[in-house]
C-alpha cells in the first residue's frame, strides 16, 4: 500500500471518529442551555437535576472530543505537508481563530460548568453553559469554513509554481463567506442539534419504558422532541439548499451523488439504487426527471453528467458516494416522520402508552450519527480527486518526508487505541445512563443521591 | 515590508507564537508536572486532591497547545509542514500521550475499584512523563537543527532525533515541569499532603538545576552555534542571570509561605528559558544542518503579509478575551482544593 492510500484511510478514520463526539457536544450544549434556562426561569428543581445529569454525560463526551480533536489539528502537518504549505494562508487563519475564539471559550467555561456548582451562583453557572455552547458552535464555524474553502475556493490568488505553489488570501471575507460556507455550516449545526436531541430522546424513552425517573424523563423528553421536530424539518430545507449549491459549484460531485453519467439525459432522482461503476449504469427506484426538476424546475432539462468531465478530474467511487448520500437523505426523511408523528401523539397524550414507538426512539439515537457520517463521506469523497477543488490534487498533497511504514504504524496504533476508547466510552456512558439522574424529591434524597454518585464520599 | 513599531509583521508573529508557546509551557507545564509526580503520592485521598487541583483547568491549559499549533500553521505554514512531517513518529507518540492522559483523568473517578484507579493512575502519570519528554526531545532537535532538503522537507532518519543534546533537553523539560507542578500542588494543598509536597518540590528544584546546568555546559562545549547570539550580544546575559535569580527565589518564597510568588517565579523561569531558546534560534524556525540555505526562517517560511495582518488582528482581539476568562476561571477555583460531589 502506498502513502497516499494509507494517509487517506488514516485521515478518514481519525476524523470520522472525532466526528462522533462534537455533534453530540454541540447538540447537548443546546439542550443544556434550554434545561438550565428553564431552571432559572421557573426555579423548578427538576430542571436542575436534569441539567446536572446531562452535564455529567456532556463532560464524558467532551473529554473524548477534545482528545481526538487535538490529533486532527496536527494531522495536516504530519501527513499532508504539501497541502499544509498550500493552504496555510487560508486554513491556518481559520484554525488559529478557532483556537483562540472557540476552544479557549469552551474549555475555560467547561471547568465552571462541571466543577463550579458550589462556587458560582446560578446565573453565572447558566452563563457558563451558554459560553460552552457558543464556543462549540464557533468551533464548527471555523472548521467548516476551512473545509468549505477546499470545496469552493474563493478570495485568494495562487503564487509560486509546481511544488512551491501556495494560495494567498486576497480577500478575507470572501474566503470566509465562500460560496458553500453558509449552507454547509447551517447543515452541520442542525445535524449536530439532531444528534444531541436524539440522544436525550433515546435515554428518556428508555427511562419511561423502564418506569424510572419519570418526573424528570417526561419533561426532558418533551423538550428534546420539540427540538428534534424543528431541526429535522429545517434540515430538509437546508439540505436542499446544499444540493442546489453543489449543482452550481461542484457539478461533478452532484452527478456522483445521483449516479448520473450521461450529460444529454435528464437527471433522475433515486430513492434508492445501485450504481455500476463499470457499465456506468444506475438502477433503482426513481422519479424520472426528478433531479432536473429540483435544479431547473423543469422535468426535461438535461443535467451535466460525469461523462462531461475528464476521467482524471472526476470522483471514482461513484457507487459509494451515491449510497452515502442516499442513506443521509433517507435518514433525514425518517427523522422528520418520527419526530412529527411523536409530537402529534404527544399533544394527544398518547405518546407514552405506545411502547413500540418508545423503543424506536431508544434506537433512534443512531440515525443522526449515521447521517452525519454519511453526509461527510459523501461530501468529501465527492470532492475527490481534489484536495482543494480544481486546484490541488490529493495525490500531490502528501508529506514527502513520511514513509508508508510510518503511516502504517500510526494507522494501526490509532485503530487499536480508538477501539479501546470507544469501548470504554460506551461502557461508561451506559453506566451513567443506567445510574440515571438523582430524582427530584426531598433535600435528603438529593444529598443521598450525590453520595451515591461518588462512592468515595459515601464513607 | 510593512512594519509596526519598527518591527515587521513576521517578527511580531514570531513574538506572538513565542508567547503562546510560553503560555502553553507555563500552564500545561504545571498540570503535566503534577501528572508526572502523581505516583509519588501514595494515598487515594492525596491522589484525588492532586487530580482535582488541576481538574477544572487542565483542559483549558491544553488549549494553548491547540492555539500554538494554529498559530504556527497560520503564520509559518512551511515550518508547520516541515516540523510535523519530520517528527512524525515522536509526534504520534506525543499525541498518544495526549489522548491517554485526557481519558485517564476523565475515566479514573468513574469506578471505585482500586485496580481500576491504580491502572488509570499509572496511565495518567506515564502519559504525562511521555508528553514532557517528547516535547523536550522535539524542542531540542528544533533548537539544534535537522537535515532539510531544497524543498525544505526533512531528509534524514528519525532515529537521529535521539542525540545526546536533545535527550538532555528532554530530561530538563521533564525536570522543569515536575518542579513547576510540585509548586502548584504545594499551593493548592494542606496538612500532611502539603508537607510531603514541600519536600518533593525541593527535590525537583535540585533535579531541575542539575539537569539545566549539565545541558548548558554541554551546549557551550559541543554546540557553539547555539550560543552565538549571547557571545555577540553580551547584554543578553541579563536573561540567564534573571533566570538564576528567579530560580533562587523559589525556595525563598516557599520558606516564607508565599506559594503564589513561588509559583510565579517558576513560571517566570519557564518563560525566560524559552526566551533564551528563541534568541538562540532567531531568525530560524528550523535550521537545516546539511545546508544552511535550506533553513526555514521567519521570512521564507511565512504566510503572506495580508494573512499576517489578519492574524495580528485576531490576536489583538482574542488575547484580552482569553486573558479575561482564563483569569475568571482561575479566580473561581482559587484557594486550597475542596472535594465535593462533582469532583473527580
Ligand atoms: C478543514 C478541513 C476538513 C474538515 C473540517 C473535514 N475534512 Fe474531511 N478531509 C480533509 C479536510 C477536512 C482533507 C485534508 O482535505 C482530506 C484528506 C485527504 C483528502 O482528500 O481530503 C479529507 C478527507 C476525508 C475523507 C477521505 C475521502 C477520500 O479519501 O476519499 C473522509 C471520509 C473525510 N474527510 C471525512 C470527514 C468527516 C467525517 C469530517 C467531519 C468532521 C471531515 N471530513 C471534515
Ligand atoms: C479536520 C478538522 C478538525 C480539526 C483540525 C479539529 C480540531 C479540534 C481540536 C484541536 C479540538 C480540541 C480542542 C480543545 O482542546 O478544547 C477539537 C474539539 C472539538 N471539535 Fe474538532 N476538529 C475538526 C473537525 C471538527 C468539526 C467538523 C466540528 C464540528 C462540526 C468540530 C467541532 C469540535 C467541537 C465542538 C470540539 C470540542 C470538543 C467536543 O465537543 O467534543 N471539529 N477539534
Ligand atoms: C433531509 C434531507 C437532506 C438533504 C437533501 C441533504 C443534502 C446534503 C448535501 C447535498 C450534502 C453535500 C454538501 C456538499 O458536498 O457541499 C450534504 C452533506 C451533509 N449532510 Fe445532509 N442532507 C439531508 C439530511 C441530513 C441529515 C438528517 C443530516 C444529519 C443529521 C445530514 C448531515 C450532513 C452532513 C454532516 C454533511 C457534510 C457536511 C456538508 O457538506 O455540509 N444531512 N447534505
Amino acid at each position: 500500500m502506498d502513502v497516499e492510500i494509507l494517509s487517506r484511510v488514516q485521515f478518514a478514520f481519525t476524523i470520522a471518529f472525532h466526528y462522533i463526539y462534537p455533534p453530540l457536544s454541540i447538540g447537548l450544549g443546546l439542550l443544556l442551555v434550554i434545561f438550565e434556562g428553564m431552571y432559572l426561569k421557573t426555579g423548578d428543581k427538576r430542571y436542575e437535576q436534569i441539567t446536572r445529569f446531562w452535564i455529567k454525560i456532556f463532560a464524558l463526551i467532551f473529554g473524548i472530543g477534545v482528545a481526538t480533536g487535538i490529533i486532527m489539528e496536527f494531522e495536516f502537518g504530519t501527513n499532508w505537508a504539501t497541502y499544509s504549505k498550500y493552504v496555510g494562508d487560508i486554513f491556518g487563519s481559520a484554525l488559529a481563530a478557532e483556537g483562540i475564539f472557540a476552544f479557549a471559550l469552551e474549555s475555560g467555561f467547561l471547568g465552571i460548568l462541571i466543577f463550579g456548582w458550589n462556587r458560582v451562583g446560578p446565573k453565572v453557572h447558566f452563563f457558563s453553559a451558554l459560553m460552552v455552547f457558543l464556543g462549540s458552535m464557533f468551533s464548527a464555524v471555523w472548521i467548516v469554513v476551512a473545509n468549505s474553502w477546499q470545496q469552493t475556493p474563493a478570495g485568494f490568488r495562487i503564487v509560486g509554481e509546481g511544488m512551491n505553489a501556495r494560495a494567498e488570501i486576497t480577500d478575507f471575507w470572501a474566503m470566509v463567506f465562500n460560496p458553500s460556507s453558509v449552507e454547509r455550516l447551517t447543515h452541520v449545526w442542525i445535524g449536530a442539534f439532531l444528534a444531541g436531541a436524539f440522544l436525550v430522546l433515546s435515554v428518556n424513552a428508555w427511562y419511561i419504558l423502564k418506569n424510572k425517573h419519570l418526573a424528570l424523563a417526561k419533561p426532558s423528553f418533551k423538550i428534546a422532541l420539540i427540538t428534534a421536530t424543528i431541526c429535522s424539518l429545517l434540515q430538509l430545507f437546508v439540505g436542499h439548499k446544499s444540493a442546489d449549491g453543489v449543482s452550481k459549484n461542484q457539478p461533478a460531485k452532484l452527478a456522483a451523488l445521483e449516479g448520473h453519467y450521461d450529460s444529454l439525459a435528464t437527471g433522475d432522482m433515486y430513492l434508492m439504487g445501485y450504481v455500476n461503476n463499470k457499465t456506468q449504469e444506475t438502477k433503482g427506484i426513481r422519479i424520472p426527471g426528478g433531479l432536473s426538476f429540483l435544479i431547473y424546475g423543469d422535468f426535461n432539462a438535461p443535467i451535466k453528467g460525469l461523462n462531461a468531465f475528464p476521467e482524471e478530474d472526476r470522483p471514482r467511487q461513484v457507487n459509494a458516494i451515491f449510497q452515502f448520500y442516499h442513506i443521509m437523505v433517507a435518514i433525514g426523511v425518517s427523522l422528520i416522520a418520527l419526530s412529527v408523528f411523536g409530537t402529534w401523539l404527544y399533544y394527544r397524550n398518547k405518546l407514552f402508552d405506545k411502547r413500540w414507538l418508545l423503543w424506536i426512539f431508544v434506537w433512534s439515537v443512531l440515525l443522526p450519527q449515521i447521517a452525519n457520517q454519511a453526509g461527510w463521506f459523501a461530501a468529501e469523497m465527492g470532492r475527490q480527486p481534489w484536495v482543494v477543488y480544481g486546484l490541488l490534487r490529493t495525490s500531490d498533497a502528501l508529506s514527502k518526508a513520511v514513509t508508508a511504514n510510518q503511516v502504517l504504524f500510526s494507522l494501526i496504533m490509532f485503530m487499536v487505541v480508538y477501539l479501546l476508547l470507544l469501548i470504554l466510552f460506551l461502557y461508561l456512558l451506559n453506566k451513567k445512563i443506567q445510574h440515571g439522574p438523582v430524582d427530584y424529591g426531598s433535600k435528603e434524597d438529593i444529598e443521598e443521591g450525590s453520595k451515591r454518585d461518588n462512592p468515595l464520599l459515601a464513607h | 515590508m510593512e512594519t509596526f513599531l519598527g518591527l515587521d509583521y513576521n517578527v511580531w508573529w514570531f513574538l506572538v507564537f513565542g508567547a503562546v508557546i510560553s503560555g502553553y509551557a507555563i500552564l500545561d507545564g504545571f498540570d503535566l508536572g503534577a501528572g508526572a509526580l502523581h505516583l509519588l503520592l501514595k494515598k487515594e485521598q492525596s491522589r484525588r486532591i492532586a487530580l482535582n487541583a488541576i481538574g477544572p483547568v487542565w483542559d483549558g491549559n491544553e488549549v494553548w497547545l491547540v492555539i500554538g499549533g494554529g498559530a504556527l500553521f497560520a503564520g509559518f505554514p512551511i515550518a508547520y509542514a516541515a516540523i510535523f512531517s519530520a517528527f512524525y513518529i515522536p509526534f504520534m507518540v506525543f499525541l498518544m500521550g495526549i489522548i491517554f492522559r485526557a481519558v485517564a483523568i476523565e475515566f479514573r473517578s468513574k469506578e471505585p475499584m482500586p485496580w481500576w484507579r491504580k491502572t488509570w493512575d499509572i496511565v495518567y502519570s506515564a502519559a504525562s512523563i511521555i508528553i514532557a519528554l517528547s516535547l523536550g526531545l522535539m524542542l531540542g532537535n528544533v533548537a539544534y537543527g535537522i537535515p532539510l532538503n531544497g524543498q525544505k522537507e526533512f531528509a534524514g532518519n528519525w532515529l537521529s532525533f535521539f542525540n545526546p543534546f536533545s535527550i538532555m533537553v528532554a530530561i530538563t523539560t521533564l525536570a522543569l515541569f515536575m518542579m513547576h507542578g510540585s509548586i502548584y500542588l504545594t499551593m493548592k494543598t494542606e496538612k500532611r499532603l502539603y508537607a510531603r509536597l514541600r519536600i518533593l518540590s525541593r527535590n525537583f528544584i535540585i533535579f531541575f538545576v542539575l539537569s539545566f546546568v549539565i545541558t548548558t555546559l554541554y551546549t557551550l562545549l559541543y554546540i557553539p552555534h547555539l550560543s552565538d547570539f549571547f557571545k555577540a550580544n553580551p547584554a543578553a546575559f541579563i536573561i540567564p542571570i534573571l533566570m538564576v535569580l528567579s530560580i533562587a527565589n523559589i525556595p525563598r518564597q516557599i520558606k516564607k509561605g508565599k506559594y503564589r510568588y513561588a509559583f510565579f517565579s517558576s513560571a517566570l523561569t519557564i518563560a525566560l528559558l524559552l526566551v533564551m531558546v528563541a534568541l538562540e534560534v532567531y531568525p530560524y524556525l528550523l535550521y537545516s544542518t546539511v545546508n544552511p540555505d535550506n533553513s526555514i526562517t521567519i521570512h521564507n517560511g511565512a504566510s503572506s503579509y495580508k494573512t499576517m495582518k489578519i492574524l495580528l488582528t485576531i490576536a489583538v482581539i482574542g488575547t484580552p478575551l482569553v486573558g479575561i476568562y482564563t483569569s475568571f476561571v482561575f479566580w473561581t477555583f482559587k484557594g486550597k482544593v475542596k472535594l465535593d460531589e462533582m469532583s473527580y
